[in-house]
């Protein structure tokens, strides 16, 4: 029973978190509305207005940046929901869809974005929206794999029970979507949003400054004033870009993944007592506010409400009889050879025959330097951050300040401070093959420092103790109970570190700094080198070859890797 | 009530197609009746079919033969008047209790204030008022398995499927939730007509049944049926409860028959290179063989008493119990486990001298065993590679089955030293390599 307050209406009207609320929606939207209405003026109103370095415009370039991000976030969700779900529901479709999803993550990013900007370009002639396109195209390849990829993994791991109470109340295949699978793949998904995001940083920046063979745009953003700096050879206006970016991405871990990951938190099915929630203030925000829980509510409701709309799947199940099911399969073989042969030919056409054998060895060779490169790069990082990281993790306080940190540096697109090692290495005459080389790991190191940190602080403490009951110290600690208690993070660290630096050698093999051109031999600057001449030949073989080299090294080295370390070393 | 069964099944058959083509039987010539007002118990081991048979009826999987009907209708997928309460509780964990009991009734696109209305009954008559907007996360095992209650009893069901719905409990909540349970069945306050309890407890069969249908394995089916006359409430300490927890233990024990013409070998059923092991470690073994040696048992244990005493439920003792006797060092019969000579020695004997009796017995008496010894002999290298032997199991089971008898196998292989395995490279060696 409520009791009866005085004023209690007034207290029910808004609540304080209502007012935060209030300003922060209002905020949002203003900023949002103020970026998205560049959108629609012609293309040749950028030059007439062109970039500027004055900092004032700073916060109006984030917010298109941001946009584009958003706007590429809710592509890649829509683009999960659909394809992980038809993958996983089709099991003749999953046997395509699946292993296409492998090979498109192996892609490097930066190639999507070479092949299709003429295309996008032609959408929307004449209009900046056109240019948009390829640029949040390029942000939803960065994203929408993995978190495609985590969705269908929830979908065939959903618990046999939970599955089972849904089909004996009878649930539609609709409501099922709704009450149980999207909601047991939600925790997952979010992880790899937040995974994918830092990625789609690093090329939200390096897509809007495009230029290919004679197309070129400079989109409105923080990724191209930081191109106009360098042309230029503004470091302060460099500074100022890197700060800029340093806070939206701090705005949205706040705003947007802080409260994600505390909301997610119900949705996991395994709950360990005492595991500590994640807590977010902007969430406990929207929870205490009346605004939010009203549009929490009218999204129940909707959702209800196409439970019901949608027709009713009569219960009886139908069976398809043998012999068509059969023969329906061997229509789909055929279908998917016939796309196979046609892809073939397609590739054949365009790369065999315009490539002469020795241009297709120098690539081949290009890529043995880039891969040469990666390796060691990880394997240096992985020297210098193992180590710190078993020790942040092993002691909490300090994992509870260092880990954050390693997070958003992660997160943070290190294509920004490229002009600045750009700008030593012109200065100082160094080697560029050598110097450049530490720019591809910039940004991904970070990834082997946090899932080491995550690895060291879930070894037990009584192992722990135990180790230090028998006197076990030194190498030999190292040896037998820190690396091995960390090896399956590592691992995944690594790997995500790998490739991170693929895609990076793109960016990083070739920098300029105002007329100053620095190239390092690899893969990715040939690639780059080609986009620049827009010679379409070079763009396809290069990406093609650098796919191939990504799905090989993945799967001959890696994965194998993978598995015999969780096999092996995992705990619990 | 009308008279007409609430649910027949009729020569019910259940298989698996296996990858080499043939098929993995797991439940044959099943024939089961519900009448109203009866609760039925399936009462057997992992393994036995019993969950099986419930998902056949629930219209979870479909039968490979037979006939399933409720209430004269043929069953094609889940049918309305038959809910189900899951051994894990299933509930999902992002909605509140409220919301996973009118789950049920949203599905049925029932009206608003209908839903709300049926929901807060049921929640109210499964003792979980006040309740109504906590999470699963924040509730114990036995709060979270009345919400399974109340969301299968909201549906008004004709008949309750129960999957062991006790056995993920603490023994004092079970008992209090059995308890409300069949106070609530016995006033007649829930909308259930008749009840299917599927359970490995044989006092709880004894407990809640009217009927129990014991189930043997390989393949599943009804080895016999027992009527349970006794008023409710029950006393477990009654005698004749306690005789009929004995009976069952009797039949659960009973040599199939059919084996007993084969020679020397029937009195030990279940031998060939094929036949499924459980997964039991040596040190169970060795922990069974002392308890029975010692006293009070000497030699001769009671089935009941030493599950009591051990507090072992029969799922976790038959298995342990069926092991020692296809190796020989006891035999099972009329609901009592009697150690051989063999047994005897080796519970006495020490360290080595045990593992030399064990290693005797386990090359005798367990083909694979001696099999895998033979094969390393044979070889000049002495090593073989596991897949090898997986393969060969795969002829006769399931690919979880083979890993789970090699498992077994390398297990006592190792404790008897007949072989050495390595699980990096997955091969078996003759030495030990350190």
């Amino acid at each position: 029973m409520r009791r009866f307050e005085p004023f209690g209406f007034l207290r029910d009207l808004a609540t304080r978190w209502d007012i935060v609320a209030f300003v922060v929606v209002i905020g949002l939207i203003a900023f949002l509305g103020e970026a998205a209405r560049g959108l629609f003026i012609p293309l040749a109103q950028l030059d007439v207005t062109p970039l500027s370095l004055d900092p004032v415009h700073l916060p109006e370039y984030a917010a298109r940046t941001t946009l584009r991000m958003l706007a590429a976030l809710v592509l890649s969700m829509g683009f999960t929901l659909t394809y992980a779900t038809w993958a996983a529901k089709s099991e003749r479709a999953g046997k395509l869809l699946v292993p296409i999803l492998d090979i498109l993550q192996s892609v490097p990013i930066l190639g999507f974005i070479s092949i299709t900007v003429v295309f996008f370009m032609s959408l929307a002639p004449g209009r900046v929206l056109g240019a948009e396109f390829a640029s949040i195209f390029a942000i939803f390849t960065s994203q929408a794999w993995n978190m495609a990829f985590s969705f269908y993994q929830s979908l065939r791991t959903i618990p046999v029970e939970l599955s089972e109470a849904a089909d004996s109340f009878r649930l539609s295949p609709w409501m099922r979507f709704w009450q149980l699978e999207v909601p047991f793949g939600m925790p997952a998904l979010v992880w790899n949003m937040m995974m994918s995001m830092s990625g789609g940083w690093f090329f939200v920046v390096a897509s809007e400054s495009i230029s290919v063979g004679h197309t070129s745009v400079a989109l409105p953003g923080v990724g191209s004033y930081i191109a106009l700096a360098i042309e230029q050879k503004n470091l302060a206006a460099i500074g100022w870009a890197i700060g800029t970016m340093l806070l939206v991405i701090l705005l949205y871990d706040q705003l947007l993944f802080r409260p994600l990951v505390a909301w997610v938190d119900r949705f996991r099915v395994e709950q360990e007592p005492g595991a500590r929630v994640p807590q977010s203030w902007a969430l406990t925000m929207m929870r205490r506010s009346k605004l939010v829980q009203a549009g929490k509510l009218a999204f129940h409701a909707a959702v209800l409400w196409t439970s019901r709309a949608v027709p009713h799947a009569d219960a009886e199940r139908i069976d398809a009889p043998r012999g068509s099911r059969r023969s329906l399969d061997l229509l789909w073989v055929l279908l998917v050879a016939g796309a196979i042969a046609l892809g073939v030919w397609h590739i054949s056409a365009v790369v065999i025959e315009s490539t002469p054998l020795a241009e297709a060895l120098q690539v081949c060779g290009l890529a043995f330097i880039t891969m040469f490169r990666v390796f060691l790069l990880i394997g240096l990082a992985s020297l210098v951050w193992v180590p710190i990281g078993i020790w942040v993790g092993l002691r909490p306080q300090a994992a509870q300040i260092v880990q954050p940190i390693a997070q958003f540096m992660a997160a943070f697109p290190a294509n920004l401070l490229f002009p600045i090692a750009v700008y030593g290495i012109v200065t100082w005459k160094l080697n560029p093959n050598i110097w450049l080389s530490p720019l591809m790991i910039l940004g991904t190191q970070w990834y082997i420092l946090f899932n080491v940190i995550a690895g060291a602080s879930t070894i037990p403490t009584e192992l722990r103790y135990a180790s230090e009951n028998f006197g076990v110290k030194g190498w030999l600690w190292w040896r037998k109970v820190a690396l091995p208690g960390v090896l399956p993070f590592y691992v995944t660290g690594a790997i995500t570190a790998s490739g991170g630096s693929w895609n990076a050698a793109i960016v990083a093999e070739i920098a300029s700094w105002g007329k100053t051109t620095v190239e390092a031999r690899g893969l990715g600057s040939y690639i780059a080198e080609a986009t620049t001449a827009g010679d379409f030949h070079r763009i396809v073989l290069g990406i093609l070859t650098m796919s191939l080299f990504v799905v090989i090294i993945n799967r001959l080295f890696w994965r194998p890797l993978y598995y015999h370390a969780e096999r092996k070393y995992r705990m619990t | 009530m009308s008279t007409t069964p609430l649910l027949q099944c009729s020569d019910v058959r259940k298989a698996f197609p296996k990858p080499d083509g043939g098929e993995l039987l797991v439940l044959d010539g099943m024939n089961l009746e519900l009448n109203p007002g009866q609760i039925v118990g399936l009462l057997g081991r992992s393994g036995s079919g019993k969950s099986t048979l419930l998902r056949l009826i629930a219209g979870l999987s479909e039968p490979s033969d037979g006939r399933l009907s409720y209430l004269g209708q043929p069953i094609y997928g889940p049918a309305a008047g038959i809910a189900m309460v899951f051994q894990s509780f299933a509930l999902f964990p992002w909605l509140t209790v409220f919301e996973n009991v009118a789950l049920g009734l949203e599905a049925q696109r029932m009206p608003k204030a209908e839903i709300r209305k049926r929901s807060l009954a049921a929640i109210d008559l499964i003792g979980l008022d006040g309740f109504e907007s906590a999470y699963p996360r924040e509730l114990s095992g036995g709060m979270r398995q009345r919400v399974g209650f109340a969301r299968a009893l909201v549906v008004h069901p004709n008949i309750l499927l129960m999957d062991e719905p006790f056995s993920a409990l603490d023994v004092l909540t079970a008992e209090t939730l059995r308890t409300d349970f069949l106070d609530l069945w016995s006033e007649g306050r829930m909308p259930i007509k008749g009840v299917i309890l599927v359970t490995h407890n044989i006092e709880e069969a004894v407990l809640m049944c009217d009927r129990i249908l014991v189930f043997g394995s390989n393949p599943g089916r009804i080895l016999s049926e027992i009527k349970v006359a006794l008023a409710q409430p029950r006393n477990r300490l009654d005698p004749s409860f306690r005789e009929l927890v004995e009976r069952i233990y009797v039949e659960m024990t009973a040599r199939p028959k059919g084996v007993a013409s084969v020679g020397r070998q029937e009195r030990f059923p279940g031998l060939g290179i094929g036949s499924v092991m459980p997964p039991v470690s040596s040190n169970s073994l060795a922990g069974l063989v002392e308890a029975v040696a010692a006293t009070p048992f000497n030699g001769t244990a009671d089935l009941p008493k030493i599950a009591s005493e051990l507090h072992m439920e029969i799922d976790e003792l038959f298995p342990v119990a069926e092991t020692l006797q296809m190796m020989r060092f006891a035999e099972l019969e009329g609901g009592d486990l009697k150690l051989t000579e063999d047994g005897l020695a080796f519970a006495q004997a020490e360290l080595d001298e045990r593992k030399r009796i064990f290693l005797r017995h386990l090359l005798t008496y367990v083909p694979l065993a001696a099999h895998i010894r033979r094969v390393l002999d044979e070889r000049a290298s002495h090593v073989a590679r596991k897949s090898r032997f997986i393969d060969e199991l795969e002829d006769f089971m399931n690919e979880d089955a083979a890993e789970q008898t090699l498992r077994a196998i390398i297990q006592w292989g190792r404790y008897a030293e007949a072989f050495a395995y390595q699980d990096d490279n997955a091969v078996f060696s003759l030495e030990n390599p350190i």
